[in-house]
């Protein structure tokens, strides 16, 4: 007998050994199984599914360090990290419910296609029970979609769009890492402060629909504030070069250009308005700024000197603790392991890893099961704390935590490539929290859970 | 009017980036009869030669500071570059500071040598393959090197400043009567563009007027009757090869500080410049620069506010749109000539 | 038999038995085995095998026969998801309208392209395909979104119509891709011993499309049409002065061609019911030349190796991280170990962009005609079996070039 693994849509026949052929029977809905890839020997198998080629390749690698970190202090290895500060104590370091923890690895390569590929062959072929990671919203819609069909559970990685936990939210699918309209809500207090209340913004935008959430997001949050809106324009999301974008702004009677970029675009956005002299112009008797409302640290590397003084916001930072006080504990600890272990302090995208991976852990030891509904019921309206980002709320109406969200500058004399930005402030979480049904969520239905029964 | 203007300035630098790689393109085409998928593959080798140059001059031994201490309680590292040691904080400096004109001159001879090797070792055996095989082995080249640069790079993008002294802009609308902060534009673009209308001049000075340059352009013109004529063709191509290696190798160097250079920008440029030198024509010089500045200024007029309020998303597909519809009003493209890589 | 000749009814045969049997081939290795990891039977990869394998065929029928070499083949399969998926939005979850939907629009759309862009012939024609897929790849991400989901991609919700079937299953679920009420994804696991084979109903639909799709394709290269396919890419102007017009003959296999394409983007939403712009894009049409050229342009059975051989190294080879390294090398001495698992880690997880890259290089220079050459190398050294003989030959009977 051979029932180690069992797999989606599938009767396990165990037929005896050299039997051969068993009659072929085809399955279709109800049958004996409890729930997809049921982990019936010593061990459990996670995917962790995260860009690895492509121009996300380096966030991919950083957040699969902390999935192994993740899984290392899971099966009691090194020191624990944020199992130790984590709220709640039922992790012990054998595994979960007893089983070694054991993962897959697959390439995203920022495609949903081929991300859905990787995910079903974790699931079809490795027996993955979870899956977790990736690097952008559309990915990451896409392998919820998937999770959701297929009956496992997804953690998302670093995912921004309002539409993973709005429009396309699914029942089996949870978010930890925070959302545009968040980011906008953190910001717009951090920039009236640093800029005054008149202010004339100029938006551009990547063309695509984080791009128009992140967009919508700070513009009606900045426009609550009392700036008025300029202009909104779109760039092709393939777009290198934005000298041509960019050269109108200082004529637009703006005052603030603010970068709805991310990653590669946004390195060579701020690139070319940095290089067009924007920063050292006055415009309307003001100095001329730029913000960006997403940062991502390991892709401001690439914008170097040209993020000085630029805000943003950000999920988590990792000096976090240091300079904002206890309520970010976890943060010295997941630091210190992660920094031991590689030599340099993690990402945002790795914290956000890491946090889900224990997270699902955790959620698992308290329903006593990998069944996915029993284990998305766990983490439905959980409340947390210590894994580095403060008090903590999973919200069942839509599987989004609500927390702090970071506001950041670059900074002015950083002191090596890991410390480029400086914390401005910590917009508390009352402040950025929203009603399931807000307008930007809208349209969205989380369904039922599905195990795959 | 001003914003015309803006956007043919904007236009003429994007378009000199397209010319000098299509240039090199059209340069191999029309010798070696080779479609180079591998050729925004040199583009970013020019490109990483300038962040190795600039990561070369500031190289530097490691001190500990025990009076401070890092994020894991270490003493903090504290580097200093050779360079500021060997010739003085200032001067020190200023050579880092000017890594990437510097770069050039590193960068001719590493591109030459680069392309050399790529002509004898690999292209050179297949002169007689037809353009299926020509394609495949290139682009599995192509993956082969920037896999290569990601693995000692990353994935993440470098930053490679410009010097100091050129950066910033210049305000070109006060020259001609506008209004201050109109007509602005940065000092390295301009650099940028200066510099592709020399190397573009030189390229053509040099098959102007050479007896070399001569041979090329027979070549380009009639393969077989120069083969024919007793003239060593073979070596011409090599070195043919190895120059449009140098002109993308240093249309790299020079646009590493416009956007921080990754391992993947051959490939983002690939398609485009292919394109270019279609519409130029296929083994036409002056049609390949022609079509990269005429796709330059019209990608940048499409972006413009006021088009893209009529047309939404025309920026996006303007190049190809243009492209289709040179072809199809003339058949060869802008200059092209008849039955080459008709077949 | 069927109307094919010996030598091609044979072709046929294996290919059935390869494809009827590919649970079994693709699964050599026991489930919990180190060797596991290079397992290929599990059935989303063996319906990508089979789907890709499609894509190449109606690509291999345009390129192999006429020489054009189109690099927008791709906005086809693009157009075919799409039309798939929004039949399982408004109509039912039914794979046969999908299907048949997605073949009809990739063909109307093949025909307005292809009526373009066979104006002109060699590399013009080639960058005139390629600025129509690229325009409909940037558009479908951007403007079209409405239509196309943009980024995300196109996806059933709970919120369609579905008017010929159910909006939500009774359970609250979006209901699943079947045919004649046989869910796709209903997989059927056979254990022997310590294997573990997966029939998976998916697959088959896709194998005997599939195996009609080829069937198709040898008596298209058998025709009189196909011959003169052949003759304009021997010589179009010798044909033109014959007083022929060969444009409505490219056109017609351009547009069968369009149609394969729209077919095995049908049934990969079928399998998987999302369509991603990504799907359009130059990197996706390259991927399908690159397929062929690898296999064998101009052959029968290359198109179908070549797919297979880069759907593997995307979904096998992407899998093998550094954990599983040092398993394999468990063996050695602990500084052996890490050396080995240092060096081949370059070629496989992360790396596995560089290990197809050099397998381009070492099959185009090694083997021209691609691996449908190695194959016949291979069967020559082997003259003694004749059986296989026959089965080498007759993938020999149209060379590359």
């Amino acid at each position: 007998m051979s029932n180690r693994l069992t797999r989606r849509g599938v009767l396990r026949t165990g037929a005896v050994a050299g039997a051969g052929l068993a009659v072929p029977t085809i399955f279709t809905g109800s049958s004996a199984r409890a729930y997809t890839n049921e982990p019936t020997g010593s061990s459990v198998t996670l995917g962790f599914n995260v860009p690895q080629t492509g121009p996300y390749a380096d966030e991919g690698a950083d957040e699969l360090r902390a999935f192994e970190l993740a899984v290392e202090h899971l099966n009691g290895g090194g020191d624990g990290g944020m199992m130790q500060t984590f709220s709640e104590k039922n992790l012990k370091g054998n595994g979960i419910l007893g089983k070694e923890v054991k993962f897959v690895t697959g390439d995203t390569q920022t495609k949903s296609d081929a991300a859905r590929a990787s995910a079903k062959s974790m699931i079809e072929k490795d027996g993955a029970v979870m899956i977790s990671g990736g690097s952008s919203s559309g990915v990451a819609v896409a392998v919820q979609g998937l999770c959701q069909e297929a009956g496992v559970i997804f953690m998302a990685g670093l995912t921004h769009s309002n539409d993973t936990t709005g429009k396309d939210k699914k029942a089996n699918g949870f978010r930890h890492f925070f959302n545009a309209y968040m980011s906008a809500a953190a910001l717009a207090p951090v920039l009236e402060k640093m800029y005054g209340a008149d202010r004339k913004a100029y938006h551009l935008t990547a063309d695509y629909t984080w791009g128009w959430t992140q967009q919508e997001s700070i513009q009606a949050a900045t426009e609550a504030l009392g700036w008025e809106t300029v202009n909104n324009v779109l760039t092709p999301l393939a777009q290198t070069d934005f000298s041509s974008y960019i050269a109108p702004v200082l004529n637009s009677g703006a005052d603030v250009l603010v970068l709805n970029h991310y990653g590669g675009n946004m390195v060579n956005s701020l690139t070319n308005a940095v290089q067009f002299g924007l920063r050292d112009k006055q415009v309307n008797g003001k100095n001329f700024e730029i913000v960006v409302p997403l940062y991502s640290e390991l892709m401001a590397r690439g914008a170097g000197e040209n993020i000085k003084g630029i805000p943003g916001s950000q999920n988590w930072d990792w000096k976090l603790e240091n300079q904002m006080g206890d309520r970010y504990t976890g943060t010295n600890a997941f630091v210190q392991s992660f920094g031991e272990k590689y030599g340099f302090p993690p990402s945002q995208a790795a914290h956000t890893c890491y946090a889900q991976t224990l997270l699902y852990a955790d959620a698992v030891e308290r329903a006593g099961s990998f069944d996915p509904c029993a284990v998305a019921e766990a983490l439905e309206d959980f409340e947390f704390d210590g894994l580095g980002n403060g008090p903590t709320l999973y919200r069942a109406a839509d599987h989004q935590c609500f927390k702090d969200v970071v506001v950041v500058r670059g900074k002015e004399n950083p002191e090596n490539e890991f410390d480029l930005v400086e914390i401005v402030e910590v917009t508390p979480r009352e402040q950025v929290e929203y009603a399931a049904d807000h307008p930007m969520f809208a349209g969205g239905n989380l369904g039922a859970c599905n195990s795959g029964a | 009017m001003d914003a015309i203007i803006l956007q043919i300035l904007n236009g003429l630098d994007k378009g000199s980036a397209y010319a000098l790689i299509a240039l090199g393109l059209t340069l191999i085409f029309g010798t070696l009869g080779v479609v180079n998928f591998a050729h925004g593959a040199l583009f970013m080798i020019g490109a990483f030669i300038a962040v190795s140059v600039q990561k070369l001059l500031s190289l530097s031994y490691v001190t500990l500071d025990e009076t401070r201490t890092d994020f894991l309680g270490n003493p903090v590292k504290v580097e200093t570059p050779y360079v500021v040691e060997w010739f003085g904080p200032e001067v020190g400096a200023t050579i880092i500071d000017w890594s990437v004109p510097i770069a050039i001159l590193f960068a001719i001879p590493i591109m030459a040598l680069v392309g050399y090797v790529m002509e004898r070792g690999l292209i050179k055996h297949f002169y007689k393959r037809p353009h299926a095989d020509q394609i495949l082995v290139t682009f599995g080249l192509a993956i082969v090197l920037q896999e290569i640069i990601k693995h000692y790079y990353g994935a993440n993008p470098i930053q490679t400043p410009a010097p100091d002294a050129l950066q910033g802009s210049f305000d070109f609308g006060v020259l001609i009567g506008f209004d201050p902060n109109v007509i602005i534009y940065p000092y390295w673009r301009m650099v940028y563009f200066a510099f592709a209308a020399l190397l573009i001049g030189s390229v053509f000075a040099f098959l102007q007027f050479t007896t070399f340059g001569m041979v090329v352009r027979a070549g380009m013109a009639d393969r077989e009757t120069v083969g024919l004529l007793g003239i060593n063709i073979d070596k011409r191509f090599t070195f043919t090869f190895a120059m449009a290696a140098v002109v993308a190798g240093l249309a790299g160097v020079m646009y590493a500080p416009i956007n921080s250079p990754n391992y993947h920008m051959g490939m983002d440029f690939l398609v485009l410049s292919f394109v270019v030198v279609v519409v130029g024509g296929m083994g036409s010089l002056p049609g390949a620069v022609a079509a990269g500045f005429l796709l330059g200024i019209l990608e940048s007029f499409a972006s413009m506010n006021e088009i893209k309020s009529i047309l939404p998303g025309i920026d996006q597909i303007i190049i190809y749109l243009v492209a289709i519809i040179i072809l199809l009003a003339r058949p060869r493209g802008l200059l092209g000539r008849k039955g080459v890589m008709e077949e | 038999m069927l109307g094919l000749d010996r030598k091609d009814f044979i072709l046929l045969l294996v290919v059935f038995a390869l494809v009827v049997l590919a649970p079994f081939l693709l699964n050599p290795f026991p489930t919990n085995s180190a060797m596991a990891q290079f397992n290929a039977g599990y059935p989303d990869l063996m319906q990508r095998f089979v789907i890709f394998g499609i894509f190449a065929i109606g690509f291999n029928l345009l390129f192999g026969l006429t020489g054009y070499l189109s690099f927008g083949h791709a906005a086809f399969l693009g157009v075919g998801s799409y039309s798939a998926v929004w039949m399982f939005k408004l109509l039912s979850m039914s794979v046969v309208p999908a299907i048949i939907a997605s073949v009809i629009a990739s063909g109307i759309f093949a025909l307005l392209i292809g009526y373009i862009s066979l104006r002109r012939t060699g590399i013009y024609f080639s960058i005139l395909t390629l600025a129509f897929a690229q325009m409909s790849f940037n558009l479908a991400y951007s403007v079209l979104t409405p239509i196309t989901n943009g980024e995300t991609g196109l996806q059933i919700t709970l919120a369609d119509p579905r008017i010929l079937g159910v909006t939500a299953t009774e359970s609250g679920s979006i209901p699943v891709t079947n045919l004649l009420g046989a869910e796709m994804r209903s997989t059927y696991i056979m254990d022997v011993g310590t294997w573990a084979f997966q029939f998976n109903v998916g697959y088959y639909v896709c194998a005997a499309i599939m195996l009609l799709a080829f069937y198709v394709s040898v008596r298209i290269f058998r025709s009189p049409f196909g011959l003169m396919l052949r003759a304009i890419k021997a010589n179009k102007t010798r044909l033109n002065y014959t007083g022929l017009n060969i444009r409505p003959y490219t056109l017609a296999v351009f547009v069968i061609s369009g149609m394969y394409a729209g077919l095995a983007g049908g049934l990969m939403a079928s399998m998987d019911p999302l369509a991603g712009a990504e799907r359009m894009q130059w990197t996706a049409s390259g991927e399908v030349v690159l397929m062929t050229i690898l296999g064998g342009a101009g052959t029968l059975i290359g198109p179908v190796l070549g797919a297979g051989v880069i759907k593997y190294f995307e979904n096998i080879f992407s899998k093998i991280n550094s954990s599983v390294l040092e398993s394999w090398f468990a063996f050695m001495p602990e500084n052996m170990q890490h050396a080995a698992v240092y060096v081949s880690e370059h070629f496989v997880g992360p790396g596995w962009h560089l290990t197809l890259g050099l397998l381009f290089m070492l099959v185009v220079t090694f083997l021209p005609g691609g691996l449908v050459e190695g194959g016949q190398r291979l069967s020559r050294l082997f003259r003694r079996k004749p059986q296989k003989d026959a089965a080498r030959d007759s993938t020999q009977s149209n060379p590359a070039e």
